[in-house]
């Protein structure tokens, strides 16, 4: 790797999408129940994996058309995965924190929180 | 300088990796366990492509391909069966 402007935009690109991963991996281990932890894993490190995906085709540019299919994959499949388990989580009834006030999903079904 | 910046990168996440491993272990209920193995998978595609970068081979992108979109798969199964049993 030599050190010309692009791959040092991409070093930097790399750098700040993993403070991101790491960020979504704190906010995992700390939000307080389900719902807080799917908000932080999904969201953080949708951005992170985007961001990494980005300084890797500022390093090497040949890899971007592959990169960019990988984004787009990621951009599709994460809302998925996430959604399927907010909802199964929410049929399973399980606790919420003691902080969650609204829950628009019980209002629209009718049923008691 | 940016190989260096490479293996800052590297070392977040592999440490953002540890504390969803962390979560997957701990976890109270089933369903957490499901979120931090959702997050692994996601945070293993950016491995993937750090290998890549470090062996500067691109064949292993095709690796991090499949498994973009193949690795849901087993996130949304367990949460179905979660749900209401298979």
């Amino acid at each position: 790797m030599t050190d010309t402007a692009l791959s040092i935009t991409g070093g930097l690109l790399f750098v700040a999408g993993a403070a991101f991963l790491l960020l979504g991996g704190l906010g995992l281990v700390r939000m307080p129940d389900l719902f807080n932890r799917i908000q932080a894993g999904t969201k953080a490190t949708t951005l992170g994996t985007l961001l990494t995906l980005a300084g890797a085709a500022c390093l090497q540019p040949d890899w971007s058309l592959k990169l960019l299919l990988i984004g787009l994959f990621v951009l599709l499949t994460n809302p998925i995965s996430s959604q399927v388990l907010a909802r199964s989580a929410h049929r399973m009834g399980l606790e919420k924190s003691r902080l969650t006030m609204v829950d628009h999903l019980a209002e629209d079904t009718g049923e008691r929180s | 300088m940016a190989e260096f910046l490479v293996y800052v990168a590297a070392t977040l996440t592999s440490l953002a990796f540890l504390l969803a491993l962390y979560r997957f272990f701990k976890g109270p209920s089933a369903a957490d366990r499901v979120v931090a193995y959702d997050v692994l998978t996601i945070i293993a595609i950016t491995g993937i492509v750090l290998i890549a970068l470090a062996e500067g081979r691109g064949i292993y992108l095709d690796v991090a391909l499949v498994y973009a979109l193949l690795s849901f798969l087993g996130v949304i199964v367990v949460a179905r069966y979660l749900e209401r049993g298979l």
